[in-house]
């Protein structure tokens, strides 16, 4: 159905050009591929991706909350090439209790603000961040509300 | 005398009271205030076609101190109730406060951990009005009924007397002293 293109043939190159023991499943959804990479190899596949492959922007850091399966997060970046107009989802799982994942400040600084938001409402922590702390909640904040086991409505939201 | 002749349609009686009301009600001026969606239908009452001019409250100051109303107009989100709060306890008294909308009055759509359920868990509201947004008919309506509720206020003959505050009992101003 859909036809290759110029932008999803130089993504293909890419997902095929990394490092096989760093990504643990490649797929595409609609044109735009995703990889799943080790969290131990994750520095280096980003610095790859940013210095070898062109994707100077990362577009988005997020996080999906699997509860209650265990791995229970996975970190989600966009990064964007602008010289081939590709976008490229890189996902990790996170482990640990607190999740954590090393911090992508070195390689964007606008990993700093993304990852703060993360922090923030699923609290994740990302390991080397200059400044963890919440962006938009209050700093007296208790919780983390993006997580399925936080409730929707706040746990006071009948309280008069 | 000529003089009784001179002043008899020039001079009214009326209680101190009702004449004060009289003062308050006729030019309430609201506090430049606008939180959400409702602040826009805010924005209509003040302008040509609604016109709130009409009432005496067409000057809507930019500084809380020079105000004695507040619309709450739109959503409260639990980061925003400092500044809300503030504002308020900024105001002089005596001070009115309408909560406008759904959101204002009890939260709205948003059943959410981010946003105030009602404003008047933080402030005491005179006048609720409801909608998503209020028509800026039913802010006047609302406007209206608290001009009703202003010329009714007692504050000098209700039933435990006026409130009298004693200077020397402040907390606040024996720190001063002190």
């Amino acid at each position: 159905m859909s036809v290759p293109t110029a932008k999803t043939a130089y993504v293909e190159e890419v997902v095929e050009g990394l490092p096989a023991g760093a990504v643990t499943q490649r797929e595409s959804f609609r044109d735009q591929w995703a990889v799943t990479v080790r969290r131990d190899a994750l520095v280096e596949v980003m610095e790859a991706l940013r210095d070898r492959w062109g994707f100077r922007y990362l577009v988005d850091v997020t996080a999906v909350d699997f509860h209650p399966r265990n791995p229970r997060f996975q970190v989600v970046y966009h990064l964007w090439c602008h010289e081939r107009n590709a976008l490229l989802r890189v996902k990790t799982w996170v482990e640990g209790d607190p999740p954590s994942v090393p911090s992508m400040t070195a390689l964007w600084s606008t990993a700093n603000w993304h990852e703060r938001e993360c922090f923030d409402l699923f609290g994740i922590l990302f390991d080397g961040h200059p400044d963890l702390r919440r962006i938009l909640l209050p700093q007296s904040w208790e919780g983390h509300p993006l997580r399925k086991d936080y409730p929707t409505e706040g746990p006071d939201w009948d309280v008069d | 005398m000529g003089l009784e002749q001179q002043i008899r349609s020039q001079i009214l009686t009326s209680t101190l009271e009702k004449f004060v009301n009289w003062a308050r009600k006729s030019s309430v001026w609201p506090a430049t205030f606008g939180l959400a969606c409702c602040a826009i239908e805010m924005i209509c009452t003040a302008a040509n076609r609604f016109d709130i001019a009409r009432f005496g409250m067409e000057a809507f100051r930019a500084s809380p101190r020079q105000a004695d109303l507040m619309i709450v107009a739109g959503t409260v989100t639990k980061k925003m109730v400092p500044a809300v709060v503030r504002i308020y306890e900024q105001m002089p008294e005596p001070k009115w406060v309408i909560a406008m909308g759904a959101c204002a009055s009890s939260g709205g759509i948003f059943r959410s951990y981010a946003v105030v359920q009602g404003i008047d868990r933080y402030l005491p509201v005179d006048v609720y009005v409801p909608g998503c947004p209020p028509r800026p008919e039913a802010l006047l309506y609302g406007i209206l009924k608290l001009h009703e509720k202003i010329l009714r206020d007692p504050f000098l003959t209700r039933k435990e007397g006026p409130v009298v505050v004693d200077p020397q009992e402040v907390p606040a101003l024996q720190e001063v002293r002190a």
